[in-house]
């Protein structure tokens, strides 16, 4: 058994392995602090998404793993850094369909969608953060309260 | 200066134990060709094991000789570097695990210390305290060493299993005349998509297949690029004639799907293996019937 500590962590994201290793950490973050099925899943799916903009569009970096609580509520907040070149039209690379690669443009607006809070941190030439909070507020659906 | 007690010929700990170890390499060499480690790796010849022995004893008399007792990376070893990771991985694939060959490579200390405390005799008690220190870290220095060898071993088995599994997680099935199917299991990254995506072309075009099933029951998470991965296979297989149908859609990675803002209508999907085979079976214009049991010879 893993105790509140398994939850926090810091994965570098440097290959397509070590993408691997940020899903399942999230994923048994996600269940450990009591996520349903689907919210998980979305979680999840969410932080391959910003791991590999992280590994693709920034170079590589890393993601911070932590639990947060607020109003007795507890979620998990993910943040993925890099000290890439930036995003330059923030509102652009949020649009569906939009992308700079080869991809089909929905993973930072897909990913958006699929956590409770999202926020993005950009300097040009400085590098990006990414930061997404999902509570878990009475599961399964967590989705509810926005 | 570190003051000299005595005159002229002071060594270190370290430096006599590497003289004593060049002194003494015939003795100690004969003397580990009975222990486990060398007796079971060099099972062809005692001459073997004991010509072996003397490499990995000239090797730590020149570590000690150059003061380097406590570093892996010192020089010495990496004349025999090659020589112990052979002997740890004959051990390995004998079966032993890694703290059994880090024990038996800690039995070879013993008969060592043995002959210098030996040699020692009469020699002041901080002295003989002094030169045992130095060789039982030498000697701990040495069973690192091996013991690296075995883990970076391992680590280039997990690197050839990666590749491995690259092949051996896509078998592509034969359902039924002229439908195949692939079970994708895992982690659909580039690699692996590519290397499903040159199977199944292949296999339609051997097995003349008209429908390919692409079952996804086994995939943890769907993102944009699995995605995206599966639409690029689907296409390919239409251009080669074959309908493909993706299946074993879970319900949370549906919704997740959804929510990302994936459009997967350009392909076609059922919920479960089964569900793909029967519609591509209806397709194909087989009418799947109940056995009749008062019937049953007439078929």
């Amino acid at each position: 058994m893993q105790t509140a500590g398994g939850v926090s962590a810091c994965l570098p994201i440097h290959s397509d392995l070590d993408l691997v290793w940020v899903r399942q950490h999230v994923r048994q973050a996600a269940a450990q602090l009591g996520f349903g099925l689907v919210a998980q899943t979305k979680l999840v799916t969410a932080a391959s998404e910003l791991a590999r903009n992280t590994l693709v569009h920034g170079g590589g970096g890393q993601m911070e793993c932590a639990p947060v609580s607020r109003g007795g509520g507890q979620g998990l907040r993910l943040s993925f850094s890099d000290e890439g070149p930036g995003i330059p039209d923030l509102d652009q690379a949020l649009r569906d369909g939009y992308t700079s690669g080869e991809g089909l443009g929905m993973g930072l607006g897909g990913a958006r969608r699929l956590v409770h809070e999202f926020h993005v941190d950009s300097r040009q030439g400085r590098g990006t953060t990414v930061t997404v909070t999902s509570w878990v507020s009475g599961p399964p659906r967590p989705r509810e309260e926005q | 200066m570190p003051e000299q007690v005595a005159a002229g010929h002071q060594e270190t700990p370290a430096q006599e134990v590497g003289d004593f170890l060049r002194r003494r390499r015939e003795q100690i060499a004969q003397r580990w060709a009975d222990a486990a480690l060398f007796r079971t790796v060099f099972t062809v010849s005692r001459e073997e094991a004991v010509e072996a022995g003397r490499a990995v004893v000239e090797a730590l008399a020149a570590v000690a000789a150059a003061e380097r007792v406590e570093e892996q990376e010192a020089d010495g070893f990496s004349v025999v570097r090659e020589q112990l990771a052979r002997m740890a991985a004959s051990r390995s694939r004998a079966g032993s695990t890694n703290s059994q060959i880090s024990v038996e490579v800690d039995a070879l200390r013993m008969p060592v210390v043995d002959l210098l405390i030996a040699e020692l005799e009469g020699r002041p008690a901080e002295d003989v305290r002094d030169c045992t220190t130095a060789l039982t870290v030498l000697m701990g220095t040495l069973r690192l060493v091996v013991l690296e060898t075995l883990l970076s071993a391992g680590q280039e088995l997990i690197n050839r299993q990666h590749l491995q599994l690259l092949e051996v997680a896509t078998p592509v099935i034969k359902l039924w005349e002229g439908i195949v199917a692939v079970p994708l299991i895992g982690t659909l990254d580039s690699a692996r998509s590519q290397v499903v995506m040159e199977t199944l072309l292949d296999s339609i075009v051997e097995q003349h297949a008209r429908f390919a099933i692409l079952d996804i029951t086994g995939v943890p998470t769907v993102d944009s690029l699995v995605a995206q991965h599966l639409m690029k296979t689907v296409a390919a297989a239409r251009l080669m004639g074959a309908e493909c149908i993706v299946s074993g859609i879970r319900p949370a990675i549906a919704q997740t799907i959804v929510h990302l803002g994936i459009d997967l209508g350009t392909v076609k999907t059922q919920a479960s293996l089964a569900d793909a085979l029967g519609y591509a079976l209806r397709k194909q214009g087989a009418h799947i019937v109940p056995q009749d049991p008062h019937h049953a010879g007439s078929r």
